[in-house]
């Protein structure tokens, strides 16, 4: 299977470790990654609050370079994945939208014609690459290891934007995908709370509230580890963990895992190869009990 | 259709109060919604189980609760649709507000947010000659979020207010842009410049994280996350922007719209006002320390995306007005 690859600026910014093990465990699953070249950032979001038509532009201009490529979006961001979705309906509901909007990408010789299906790794593996598949590669089962979910609100919800209805196991991808890979899973209420990262900036006190929140209850729950398929999430609940212990005066200690990092590990790829050096939060307490070297 | 409801249940009046589960088996008609049976089970097996009903038909906005985990009106979901492969389905009273009795909670917090966004309309300026006109178009933007019921279900699942009550929510900033996108509010082109200015502070519009629950609970399409986004872009027109959030999403698509890519390193720097904001800066010390010695820093060097011009003559396009000040665009103490 072969996809237009969307990593996202986080995969190759502030979480540098998400890209590289992405890349390989998809080499390993015979995962075929063209990456769209000159993509540009979703907005987030945070630009579609002040200009939703820049921001609905640019990920047009994605999608119709994908549709060039003849090939459907795989992302691995949950963020991405959830913006990419809604400017996504909003043109393809609206033809004269979209008409505006081809009218910008005309200068550049572009057109979107409206069937991008933008898709996380999560979603594809299930969906097309198969869980058969997944179980076979799995080599290193990560049995006696409690892994708590963690989804990413945009990978979660408006659940119409995401297709939920047609796609049901969608709501449950990140269990199913936990249990294939041998762990058991902790289940949470946060599982499908916020992060905290989009208000880092705006109001840290609540942010590292969230961050606390959730990794302390997860922690409580006997979670070894959390895995996320979103590198906001990682951003606030790995590299702010600290922080927020502080402000809710109690250790955590909890690893964080991307999504690409949880599957490299059940497939007996190295720590080191997949990134969790570069962690915050110490992920040896987890080798360790896995067994598994450097 | 036989099913289990289990409910949390609190009785303030027991010995020793506490919230606890109880599993009612229940027989409904096939097409009973999630109140049908509580109301069975209130009237056929437990007269003491408390809980709010009027209309049954997603009207009144009395019977907002958490079925299975996220807040909806019983009297709008079909218990078909909510109960698990076990025919089993879990119900609790509203989040964020204080559980009163079993499935009622006190609204007290509701309601003053409510009064807090001073929810009438205050024109300001001279009176016209004859009756305030608003134009149809106008009046069909608002309809949506005039729907609203105040039922509470976005309050309760709002994941900020459950972290810090003093946030004003979604039901309240979703109120407050039915007045602020009303033409007859505000001076006389419309703008509820008061308003913008008040909900530009602390507690208010910027303190939402976009998470969407808001969206997802509210029975009646208002989609208040979204109202609270069209505040931002209210406020950002009205020229409040000395403040971290409207700092971020203009640094943000600064960075984008001249280089097609998110600054990662610039963006926390420029949304606190720049690093002579040195409180910020200090806080940011240990942060940026852990992540540089754990080799995850971003790279100093911000890279350009291939074809960059053509990004950038969007950005000068579709928004001008940012495109035109280019000042410190790529210095870290912008």
């Amino acid at each position: 299977m072969k996809y237009a690859f969307f990593p996202g600026c986080v995969s190759q910014g502030a979480a540098p470790e998400l890209y590289p093990a992405a890349v390989l465990i998809c080499q390993r699953m015979g995962i075929e990654l063209e990456e769209i070249r000159g993509w540009t950032c979703t907005g987030a979001g945070v630009m579609q609050e002040r200009n939703q038509l820049f921001a609905d532009t640019l990920n047009a201009r994605n999608f119709a370079k994908a549709e060039q490529m003849g090939l459907p979006i795989l992302t691995i961001c949950s963020t991405c994945q959830g913006v990419m979705s809604q400017a996504n309906k909003r043109m393809t509901r609206d033809p004269e939208y979209l008409a505006e909007i081809n009218s910008h990408l005309a200068e550049e010789g572009l057109e979107y014609k409206g069937t991008a299906e933008p898709r996380h790794l999560l979603w594809i593996l299930i969906e097309d690459i198969g869980l058969d598949k997944v179980t076979e590669l799995v080599t290193r089962p990560l049995s006696g290891i409690r892994m708590a979910p963690f989804y990413g609100c945009y990978i979660v919800r408006p659940t119409e934007a995401l297709d939920i209805e047609e796609h049901p196991e969608r709501q449950t991808s990140l269990e199913t995908l936990i249990e294939t890979l041998g762990a058991t899973v902790v289940d949470f209420e946060g599982k499908t709370r916020c992060c905290g990262f989009p208000i880092l900036t705006i109001n840290e006190k609540n942010s590292m509230a969230m961050v606390g929140k959730h990794t302390s209850e997860a922690k409580d729950l006997g979670a070894d580890a959390m895995v996320t398929p979103c590198p906001l999430c990682h951003l606030n609940l790995d590299g702010y963990q600290p922080k927020a212990s502080a402000q809710l005066k109690r250790s955590v200690d909890l690893p964080i895992l991307h999504l690409p990092q949880a599957i490299g590990l059940a497939m007996g790829i190295s720590p080191q190869e997949l990134g969790l050096q570069k962690h915050i939060m110490s992920t040896q307490p987890l080798t360790v009990k896995l067994g598994a070297a450097r | 259709m036989d099913v289990t409801i289990n409910i949390r249940r609190y009785d303030p009046e027991a010995e020793q109060p506490g919230s606890y589960w109880e599993s009612f088996d229940v027989s409904v008609a096939d097409n009973a919604t999630v109140l049908d049976a509580l109301i069975k089970i209130r009237e056929e097996m437990d007269g003491t189980l408390t809980l709010r009903c009027s209309c049954r038909s997603a009207i009144c906005g009395s019977c907002a609760m958490r079925i299975n985990g996220h807040a909806g009106l019983a009297c709008k979901t079909a218990l078909a649709l909510a109960v698990d492969e076990n025919n089993s389905v879990t119900i609790e009273p509203a989040g964020v507000m204080r559980v009163v009795k079993d499935l009622v909670v006190d609204f007290e917090l509701f309601w003053d947010k409510i009064r807090a966004v001073e929810p009438y309309l205050q024109p300001s300026g001279a009176e016209p000659e004859g009756e305030y006109i608003a134009s149809n178009e106008s009046m069909l933007h608002l309809s949506g979020v005039t729907a609203c019921i105040m039922c509470g279900a976005c309050v309760s699942d709002c994941t900020v207010l459950e972290v810090d009550p003093t946030f004003l929510g979604p039901a309240a900033l979703a109120k407050a842009y039915r007045f602020t996108a009303d033409p007859r509010d505000g001076n006389r082109e419309g703008v509820s410049r008061e308003r913008l200015r008040n909900l530009s502070e602390a507690t208010g519009m910027w303190d939402c994280t976009r998470c969407n629950e808001c969206v997802q609970a509210c029975p009646k399409g208002v989609a208040p996350m979204d109202r609270i986004m069209g505040l931002r872009e209210q406020a950002l027109q009205a020229g409040f922007t000395n403040n971290n959030g409207a700092r971020h999403t203009g640094a943000f698509t600064e960075s984008v719209g001249h280089s097609g890519r998110l600054d990662e390193l610039r963006l926390p720097i420029k949304s606190v006002g720049g690093v002579t904001n040195m409180a910020a800066m200090i806080s940011y010390a240990p942060v940026g320390w852990r992540a540089l010695t754990h080799g995850k820093m971003p790279p100093i060097r911000h890279k350009n995306v291939e074809n960059v011009e053509n990004v950038r003559r969007l950005f000068r396009k579709l928004e001008p007005e940012l495109a035109g000040s280019q000042i410190g665009r790529n210095s870290p103490f912008g």
